[in-house]
């Protein structure tokens, strides 16, 4: 394991400069530590190149992390027969765990099934809390409202402040309602069909 | 259009690189870019060449649909009427993307006169927008690009779906689109060998740390980009403010080390910081490379008032001015030899820095 925490240790070999790797192994069966400067920490072979573009990887790009983990997500070996192919522009599922790529805004709908634990590894959720296009009216709001009251109706509880639950609990319903009645004359959408 | 077109190649500076924001002599812009997609179309990485041609020409309107809502003149440019030089011109300063650059057929650029405004048409997404601004201002730059996308999203039909936001091509841009970042210039947390440290934290917080010209290129210049990695989960308000809190306390950091500088060792970077210029001043070939890591030095003399012979905005200036394709293109049509343009690089340094303050 390996980390570039700060603190004001002094390098193990060269007993000069502060440690700022540091590098715990276990060999044998023992635990075995170690503290380098960035300096040694090279020279030993703990870490590969120097500065900060071999800290973020000048040759390892954002599609070569991708890459790892859709292969993750679906091993060779565990492949399905019968994989999603989107039917709109044609792309396969394991076509798009080799580019990294979707082929069109369809194919978020054709790998539904496959993609959530995805977009939890590269932004932690599968839920947008940003902007919605004023184009989708005001029903897309509301649903996004009533998704974030949700969250925090669920923390309020957790935290028995049930007082606060109770209010939050009544805007929702409030806002179901209103959801409800009027989305079929706007010709509302189904979450999850992509809209204009 | 043709004009507007000039002037954007050929002016060295554009209004958002004046350094004259907040935060300017540190951070030297802030730039916002919103991924949006046409509902119904292949994205660019899998449409036919005929598809891309009807794609961009459903965005021909753009210009002048953006005229009327801010008074500015936009141009709407086909990559492939530009030559090759004015694309790489257009990559160093930030306007469109070198992968744009390198495959204009059917690609084009929405532009504002200013071009503190652009659009990469078909690039991984179908739209690129951008916003830039001078210094640490992010908050003008993000309102901005949702000013321009709720332009687009009246006229166009967008990808988007409720519970995931706008549809990019690539996952790692889904949901707001938005990605946010700032371009700084730490030279004092790199002397002082902390950037590495500070830049770890950085991508702790959920940022990535990339060199001036974006994904793995050089930090050159100790120039460093900070953006958002997260796009989707958060509102564009929290993806500005983190980055913007994350940026300003490393511009404390740089800030701090720049006054331990001063104070603990002002006669070795006034050496240091005068060899610098002196090189500049008198060099007769230099490399981009050197050039940029010189300049650094020379701006931090002039931000801590070591150096007084030059103007801050000779260093925005110069960054520009000396990128390879940018002198390329002052000679016009003649292919400059490497050493060619060494030398030109260093006549035009030396011309720059005799001039003094007034004539920046």
């Amino acid at each position: 394991m390996m980390s570039t925490e700060a603190n004001n240790m002094l390098c193990d070999d060269c007993q000069k400069e502060p440690a700022c790797v540091h590098i715990t192994k276990i060999i044998n069966q023992q635990k075995v530590e170690k503290h380098l400067c960035e300096q040694c920490a090279h020279k030993s072979g703990e870490i590969a190149g120097k500065g900060i573009n071999n800290l973020f990887g000048s040759k390892l790009s954002v599609h070569d992390f991708l890459k790892e983990m859709f292969n993750y997500t679906l091993p060779d070996s565990s492949r399905p027969a019968l994989e999603p192919v989107c039917a709109d522009c044609g792309l396969s599922y394991s076509e798009f765990t080799r580019s990294g790529k979707f082929g069109c805004s369809g194919c978020y709908q054709a790998f539904s099934g496959q993609l959530e634990p995805l977009f939890k590894r590269i932004h932690g959720t599968a839920a947008h809390a940003g902007k919605t296009p004023k184009r989708g009216g005001i029903r897309l709001s509301v649903a996004q409202r009533i998704r974030r009251l949700r969250h925090e109706l669920e923390q309020h509880v957790n935290r028995e402040e049930y007082e606060f639950a109770a209010k939050l609990r009544d805007e929702i319903r409030a806002l179901e309602k209103q959801l409800a009645e009027p989305a079929a004359g706007r010709g509302g959408m189904a979450d999850g069909e992509p809209i204009g | 259009m043709a004009n507007l077109l000039a002037n954007l190649l050929k002016q060295p500076l554009t209004p958002w690189l004046s350094g004259s924001g907040p935060e300017g002599d540190i951070v030297l812009t802030s730039r916002v870019r919103l991924a949006r997609n046409l509902r119904c179309q292949p994205f660019p990485g899998r449409a036919a060449a005929d598809k891309l041609g009807e794609i961009m020409a459903e965005f021909k309107e753009v210009p002048t649909a953006l005229m009327a809502e801010d008074g500015h003149e936009y141009a709407f440019v086909e990559l492939e009427s530009l030559a090759p030089l004015d694309r790489y011109v257009l990559v160093e300063k930030h306007v469109i993307s070198p992968a744009h650059a390198a495959g204009p057929e059917n690609r084009a650029l929405i532009v504002r006169d200013d071009a503190g405004v652009s659009i990469m048409v078909n690039e991984e997404d179908h739209l690129r927008l951008q916003c830039l601004e001078s210094g640490l201002n992010l908050m003008d730059a993000f309102n901005k690009a949702n000013a321009v996308d709720d332009v687009i999203e009246t006229r166009h039909d967008l990808a988007f779906m409720e519970h995931l936001g706008y549809l990019t091509a690539c996952p790692t841009n889904m949901g707001t689109g938005l990605r946010a970042s700032v371009m700084i210039h730490l030279p004092a947390l790199a002397l002082t060998k902390q950037v590495g440290r500070i830049m770890a934290v950085a991508t702790q917080l959920g940022l990535a740390v990339r060199g001036l010209y974006g994904e793995g290129t050089e930090a050159a210049g100790n120039i460093f980009q900070i953006s958002n990695q997260i796009t989707l989960g958060r509102s564009e308000q929290d993806i500005i403010n983190n980055l913007s809190g994350v940026v300003k306390q490393v511009v404390d950091k740089e800030r701090t080390a720049r006054s331990l500088l001063e104070s603990d060792s002002r006669d070795a970077l006034a050496d240091r910081v005068w060899r610098a210029y002196g090189v500049l001043r008198y060099a007769q070939r230099i490399s981009s490379q050197e050039a940029l890591a010189l300049l650094s030095e020379v701006r931090l003399g002039i931000d801590l008032g070591v150096i007084d012979e030059a103007a801050p905005e000779v260093f925005n200036e110069l960054l520009v001015t000396t990128r390879p394709n940018f002198l390329q293109n002052l000679v016009g049509e003649t292919a400059l030899h490497q050493s060619e343009r060494n030398a030109l690089r260093a006549k035009l340094i030396r011309r720059k820095l005799k001039g003094g303050c007034n004539h920046v």
